[in-house]
């Protein structure tokens, strides 16, 4: 079936192209998106309510509004703005804030399932509050968030495929273009579902696998 | 800044976009719906004893789990389409989407029969009821309880879903009604501005919908 | 020398420290007994700064616990605190657990951290345990390693809230040994106890707390042979 369809070892190459594309803007996005969401999960953890909550409000919305809509309206702002960002960059700012909204709120409650009379042992230690929240509180919640962050992280690699919408040649997008000289569109979009499972299926199961054993210990 | 904000043109189009939204909202509920039944049937399926029922159940779920719901659209959608199954927009977008909710909410379901005592079903079944009332009345409203929360995401997840119909062509849904509109008029910001506030209203009122149900419903 | 003079402390409405007043010279050994709520708690954490007060002042060696100008966390490594939870960080080792203060807050090299810890949990007999986790161990080594983990900041004074309380009985009589020991080594401890056995052998003096005062004070052989107040008669006749 392979051999007699017109599709080549080159449009194969072309596809796992679009894959890499796919990972790296997943791999900056979700670099970006923890480090901004650890920064206010702990914010939202730990701080008074009149900055919690505003804060929470505001991420919310970013979870409520279809990923596609943001993208929209990011891209629009390089034409307002006169800004000349590549679709690349709006790409991962776009996701890596919609990847921090959700982020945020695991860390908040990794950070909140950590006894408090365990961080209050180490501060009666003479550790500072950073010196506790580093080597205390992410350390635990870490352990507590690590299986939900890889579900996460799995989703925000499903969602790259969105970007298409702004210009991005992307696996989805490569299928896409291959398919409109090959026309076997059944074939080469089962050949892309594959290489997405690929990617996320064995990910997936190592997350379940450490969930059930941190949960017994 | 050299742009001019333009909100006239867009107020006079909320008429347009607010029946878009219902057709969203019409799409989810029906993606939902549907999926929610093929849910708890794929969950007992996975559960049977049957291989190739159990195998197959496996599939859906870990294909729906595992590769973006803009790709299962996309199946449906062009790869139907070349077997000469002529499909719409409209009917792909919520083939895709029933497909997608009913792989994530079969896991979900899993969970939640085990979250229902083996004991109270051999109760039940002492009782003398059938497999089906057993289920009807004993499991699934338990069931419901634990995975009320997870139900309640996934159908704000339907209402976003419905989104990517228009990356196929869709046009009569609150996406697709605003980018008919955009490629009018180039006020792109304006019209996804109103769109993506229409979105975290349908959202939110899911939202609160469902916890004013809950506190309805759980009373027990 | 820990200095207590006229503390009061709310929880909300709730007044629970009532003027307290004491001090505690070094190398002695004061045990606090009294009912459940009496503030026995409270009062260790607030010489330890983990509370703020309302009115008074705490001075330890003549700083000012509570003052702005106070480095808590500098005043802290001198003043040990174990709880009756042991609160052992569940992700490290035994070992690292021990070793962790003394490289954050100290600033010990790995070499050096390393041998204070090892020293120190042999010291409470856990030289075996170095690499188990915490889950690994009973609650009485679990309650030694925490001892361990306070006496590795080589404090002067040590404060031990009810450390046996939430252990099985036959694990009581080790934790007790340890304290002993840190006794007729010259440690300067304040131990809240519901031990009363215990109170009475080891303690220099003995303070009864009652509803956020401390209502009788002095040598074990007076409070608990003549006791004055009619509360500390009640107390001792209810908890022997
Ligand atoms: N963080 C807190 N917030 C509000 N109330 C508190 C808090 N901590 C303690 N309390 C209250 O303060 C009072 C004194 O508590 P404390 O723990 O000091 O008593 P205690 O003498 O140690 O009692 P026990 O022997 O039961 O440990 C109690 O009534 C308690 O409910
Ligand atoms: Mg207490």
């Amino acid at each position: 079936m392979f051999f007699d369809s017109s599709l080549s070892w080159n449009d194969i190459l072309f596809l796992l192209d679009g894959a890499i594309v796919t990972i790296a803007i997943t791999l900056a996005s979700v670099a970006l998106g923890t480090i901004l969401g650890v920064l206010f999960g702990l914010v939202r953890a730990g701080a008074l309510w009149w900055i919690s909550w505003p804060l929470g409000g505001a991420l919310d919305i970013f979870r409520s509004v279809p990923l596609l809509i943001q993208l929209v309206l990011f891209n629009s702002f390089n034409s307002m703005f006169r800004l000349h960002w590549s679709p690349y960059v709006i790409a991962c700012i776009c996701l890596g804030i919609y990847t921090a909204a959700f982020c945020t709120e695991l860390v908040r409650s990794g950070v909140l399932a950590v006894p408090p009379a365990t961080r209050r042992a180490a501060r009666s230690l003479g550790m500072s509050w950073w010196q506790e929240v580093v080597s205390i509180t992410l350390p635990m919640a870490t352990r507590i968030v690590f299986p939900s962050w890889i579900g996460l992280s799995l989703g925000v690699m499903k969602d790259t495929s969105l970007v298409l919408w702004i210009g991005i040649i992307e696996l989805l997008r490569s299928s896409q273009i291959i398919t409109s000289r090959v026309q076997e569109p059944l074939l080469i979009l089962t050949i892309t579902g594959l290489i997405y499972f690929l990617m996320s299926f064995p990910i997936a199961r190592l997350g379940a696998h450490l969930e059930r054993r941190w949960q017994i210990q | 800044m050299s742009y001019t904000f333009q909100w006239r043109p867009v107020l006079r189009s909320l008429p347009e976009m607010l029946w878009g939204a219902s057709v969203t909202l019409e799409i989810a509920i029906m993606a939902m719906s549907v999926g929610t039944a093929l849910a708890i049937l794929l969950a007992l399926a996975k559960r049977s004893n049957l291989k190739i029922l159990s195998r197959l159940a496996g599939i859906w779920i870990e294909v729906a789990r595992n590769t973006p719901a803009l790709f299962q659209i996309y199946w449906i959608y062009f790869g139907l389409g070349s077997l000469g199954i002529g499909i719409e927009p409209y009917s792909a977008l919520v083939f895709g989407i029933t497909f997608n909710n009913a792989g994530y909410l079969a896991e979900t379901f899993r969970g939640g029969f085990s979250a229902v005592p083996e004991a109270q079903i051999r109760a039940a079944r002492s009782l003398g009821m059938g497999a089906v009332p057993t289920l009807w009345h004993i499991v699934l409203p338990q069931m419901l309880r634990v995975t009320f929360p997870a139900l309640t995401n996934q159908m704000v997840w339907s209402i976003l879903m419905t989104s990517l119909g228009a990356v196929v062509g869709l046009t009569s849904d609150l996406t697709g009604v605003t980018q008919q509109l955009n490629v009018v008029t180039y006020r792109t910001f304006e019209y996804f501005f109103v769109s993506a506030c229409l979105y975290y209203v349908m959202s939110k009122i899911c939202t609160i919908f469902a916890r004013l149900l809950a506190w309805r419903l759980f009373r027990y | 020398m820990i200095q207590i003079e006229d503390v009061h402390k709310h929880f909300g409405p709730l007044h629970v420290l009532k003027g307290v007043s004491l001090s505690v010279e070094k190398g002695e050994v004061l045990s606090m007994i009294g009912g459940s709520g009496s503030g026995k708690s409270t009062m260790l954490m607030c010489i330890n700064g983990l509370e703020a007060i309302e009115k008074g002042r705490i001075s330890v060696d003549g700083v000012e616990v509570h003052a702005k100008s106070t480095d808590i966390n500098r005043l802290r490594r001198k003043i040990g605190i174990v709880f009756q939870q042991w609160n052992a960080f569940p992700h490290l080792t035994v070992l690292e657990n021990v070793m962790l203060a003394p490289r954050k807050v100290l600033r010990k090299s790995r070499h050096e951290a390393e041998e204070i810890a090892i020293e120190q949990l042999r010291h409470v007999g856990l030289g075996e345990k170095l690499k188990s986790f915490p889950s690994r161990l009973s609650g009485g080594q679990q309650q030694r390693m925490a001892i361990a983990r306070a006496l590795a900041m080589s404090p002067d004074y040590m404060l031990f809230d009810e450390v046996t309380s939430a252990l099985d009985p036959q694990l009581v009589g080790e934790v007790l040994d340890t304290l002993r020991m840190l006794s007729h080594e010259g440690m300067t401890m304040i131990v809240v106890t519901h031990e009363m056995r215990f109170a009475r052998e080891v303690s220099d003096r003995v303070a009864f707390f009652c509803k956020g005062q401390i209502h009788e004070l002095g040598t074990p052989d007076q409070i608990f042979e003549s006791p004055e107040r009619p509360e500390t008669i009640d107390f001792l006749r209810s908890a022997i």
